[in-house]
């Protein structure tokens, strides 16, 4: 004790010292390259060796891409204009400019482009409050109509068709509002899908709909006081729905000129299919995690055994099934558009992924949230949707994204039903005279197409967990 | 648990009063988690104004026991009404109840995705359908009552423990209940916030809140309360007044807890 004291010396600052830039060494480009590059040996050596492949591969290619050919009418043009030019070997984007509106949208009338144009443009507007809620809440309406819009769009025919589909869907949505208005969401958004199937399958007579369709139509007592009531009669309005929109047809005549699916390929393929899936089974997929947790055995049993089937089986046999299969289980007649049936089945296999991910993000949440929003007297859809699922969701984010990136890149495994993706006009070009034995372009822009889309819902999933991340701020 | 934080404040108890009627009612209840039997014959009536202090070792089912009160457990036997209803496995009944009774949990059980201030205005907005700008109003009202009206706008995330429970007692509070259960309310606490706490529910029981309380606290009971029940086994040991409770307990087992509680 007296020792230390003996050492201590009395001291006190009288002015302090302003702050000083660090030494060279220790700040910008030096600073990071000594510690990211060459922090020691083995690191240094890596970075050698990493530089030395990285130059390998572009001295390589790079050549390769720059002297490519972009306008040519054949692959042997091509190579021609190469030998003239010097080159032995080059690339021939060639085919790309000539062919890239089939890539794009597959036989699509020409003349008529500009529907699927404008069908992409209004999408994004129809996106953009969806993802960025910084924009005016009430363009959702427009996001909420837009499936619509695109479908009349892509495929033309009768304006009543859609604008039938429209009332329909508002009716059950008013049914499910009226008849409790805490549930009317969720229950409006499985009706909604629950009739959307069943509107295909037209298995009543066209009596018995009209009827059931008339009687749910005007006994409105019946629509408040049961949503169940309510939604079964309008779903019987529904196979009724194109006698009517033919009928309303045959009185104004609107409409645009029809596109088969047959003609609907390439990228505009891939994103109707793969953005349908990714929209539906969102919802669906959240039911069924829901459902998956229910107490209600009946329902927890009928939700497992979906997922657990529908997962189990590979994509490709539930495609050769929506292709195939599916005719036989359906009355005769029925014509039932395979692009539907192709996202109805990608539908259901994303939405059972989805359902499994959100299992998670739900079984992630401590009890004490859903017994804190018990305790307040909160409904189970309330506090599901007020205070479970945002966290639950939120929590998922990373899982969701990885399951509609792998979705949306699955959509080229349709060309193995005949559907003429970007892969099948690959292929298709390929066979053509012009074209044959031509590979790597071809690949690589639509490898590139995917990799942008991709990449644009990896980068959204981390603003958004950003964005949402309310803990240690 | 060898210290409990004295209350030294002055009580104002000019509106502490116990009014004839009954708030809560257990007959006979019990309750079995699989083959364990948690609570056993437990009768308890509860009137308006009431302050009850429940203790007892761990496992005791103090905690399960306020928690049948809001029907977050189940019970299989005997009967609870609160505030006249009949807690039944009715669902419309269950919500009812919980929406009348507040609760206020160990671990606040905040939404940490909402604010302050939308934590405390969410459960009037949908389930009492308070129109959103007289259900903020009434909201700053509890948030300045316990005293953090400033962090309305932060999230849970960014506040202390004791502001965090404070908030918890102001959310209940938006619902204007009439009966408030508190669940160990200071015992995931620092010492320095359990005080506080504290506070916050001694005003509250001033205001002449029907109050059961699940706590550690002997300094709270012997202050407030004017019950202290002491429950081992799932069954009610004892219950009396506080300062007969303390002082002269009649049973070995409530001997033994309350010397191991306060040390000596």
């Amino acid at each position: 004790m007296s020792e230390t004291h003996s050492f201590t010396v009395g001291y006190v600052r009288h002015e302090m010292q302003g702050p000083l830039p660090p030494p060279v060494a220790e700040s910008g480009a030096v600073k990071w390259m000594r510690e990211n590059l060459f922090s020691s040996w083995l690191n240094a050596i890596l970075t050698v060796v990493s530089l030395f492949v990285i130059w390998w591969v572009l001295s390589h290619t790079l050549p390769w891409m720059l002297a490519g050919v972009w306008s040519a009418s054949s692959l042997t043009d091509c190579r021609n204009i190469l030998a003239e030019r010097g080159y032995s070997s080059g690339a021939c984007w060639a085919v790309i400019t000539e062919r890239w509106p089939q890539l794009i949208f597959g036989f699509y009338p020409s003349e008529l482009y500009w529907r699927p144009i404008l069908a992409f443009v209004l999408l994004i507007g129809a996106v953009a409050p969806v993802l960025y809620t910084s924009l005016p809440r009430k363009m959702l309406w427009f996001s909420l109509i837009y499936p619509l819009i695109a479908y009349y769009l892509l495929w033309g025919g009768s304006v009543w068709t859609p604008v039938m589909l429209a009332v329909g869907f508002s009716l059950v949505g008013m049914g499910g509002t009226l008849a409790s208005n805490k549930s009317g969401f969720f229950f409006g958004v499985l009706i909604a899908i629950l009739i959307f199937l069943l509107m295909f399958f037209d298995p009543l007579s066209a009596l018995l709909n009209v009827m059931g369709g008339i009687a749910g139509l005007f006994s409105a007592d019946s629509v408040r006081l049961s949503p169940m009531i309510g939604s079964l009669a309008l779903r019987d309005l529904f196979p009724l729905m194109p006698t009517l929109s033919d009928l309303l047809g045959s009185i104004a005549p609107i409409g645009l000129e029809s596109v088969t699916s047959r003609e609907i390929g390439g990228f505009l393929l891939a994103l109707v299919i793969g953005l349908s899936a990714i929209v539906f089974s969102m919802p669906l997929g959240i039911l069924l995690a829901l459902g998956r947790q229910s107490d209600l055995f009946i329902i927890n049993k009928v939700c497992v055994t979906f997922i657990e089937v529908i997962r189990g089986i590979p994509l490709i046999v539930w495609l050769f099934t929506a292709s195939t299969l599916l005719n036989y289980f359906l009355p005769p007649g029925t014509t039932f558009d395979l692009i539907l049936r192709v996202i109805i089945m990608v539908t259901f296999f994303a939405a059972a992924y989805i359902a499994e991910v959100i299992r998670g993000g739900l079984a992630a949440l401590p009890k004490g949230q859903y017994e804190g929003a018990d305790s307040l007297g909160l409904d189970y859809w309330q506090s599901m949707r007020l205070i479970i699922l945002p966290q639950a969701l939120k929590i998922s984010i990373p899982g969701i994204v990885n399951t509609f990136i792998g979705l949306f890149k699955d959509t080229v495994l349709v060309v193995f039903i005949g559907l003429l993706d970007p892969i099948g006009f690959i292929n298709l070009i390929r066979a053509t005279v012009e074209w044959n034995g031509i590979y790597w372009e071809l690949y690589i822009f639509v490898g590139l197409c995917f990799f942008l889309f991709c990449f644009f819902m990896s980068r959204y999933s981390q603003y958004l967990e950003r964005k949402l991340r309310t803990d240690h701020r | 648990m060898s210290e409990t934080a004295a209350i030294e404040r002055a009580i104002d108890r000019s509106q502490m009063q116990v009014s004839d009627e009954v708030a809560i009612e257990i007959t006979n209840m019990n309750k079995w988690y699989g083959q364990f039997h948690v609570l056993r014959d437990i009768d308890l009536t509860v009137n308006r104004g009431e302050r009850i202090v429940i203790c007892g070792p761990s496992g005791s089912g103090k905690s399960t026991l306020i928690r049948c009160i809001n029907a977050l457990e189940e019970h299989q036997k005997g009967k609870i009404v609160v505030d006249g209803t009949h807690l039944s496995s009715d669902i419309k009944n269950i919500d009812k109840v919980r929406s009348e009774v507040g609760m206020v949990f160990q671990h606040f059980n905040l939404f940490p995705h909402l604010t302050i201030l939308e934590n405390c205005t969410l459960a009037p907005i949908w389930v009492r359908k308070t129109p959103k700008r007289e259900a903020e109003q009434v909201a700053m009202h509890y948030l300045k009552k316990v005293k953090i009206p400033e962090q309305a706008n932060k999230y849970p995330g960014q506040l202390s423990g004791g502001q965090q429970q404070r908030v918890a007692i102001a959310r209940s509070l938006c619902m204007k209940p009439r009966i408030m259960l508190f669940d160990e309310p200071t015992s995931a606490l620092d010492p320095e916030m359990i005080k506080e706490v504290l506070d916050t529910m001694i005003e509250l029981a001033e205001e002449g809140m029907t109050m059961l309380v699940v706590t550690h606290e002997m300094g709270f009971a012997q202050a407030v309360a004017n019950r202290v029940i002491f429950m081992d086994q799932g069954q009610i040991v004892e219950q009396n007044e506080p300062k007969e409770f303390f002082n002269n307990p009649k049973s070995d087992r409530t001997k033994l807890f309350l010397s191991q509680i306060l040390g000596h």
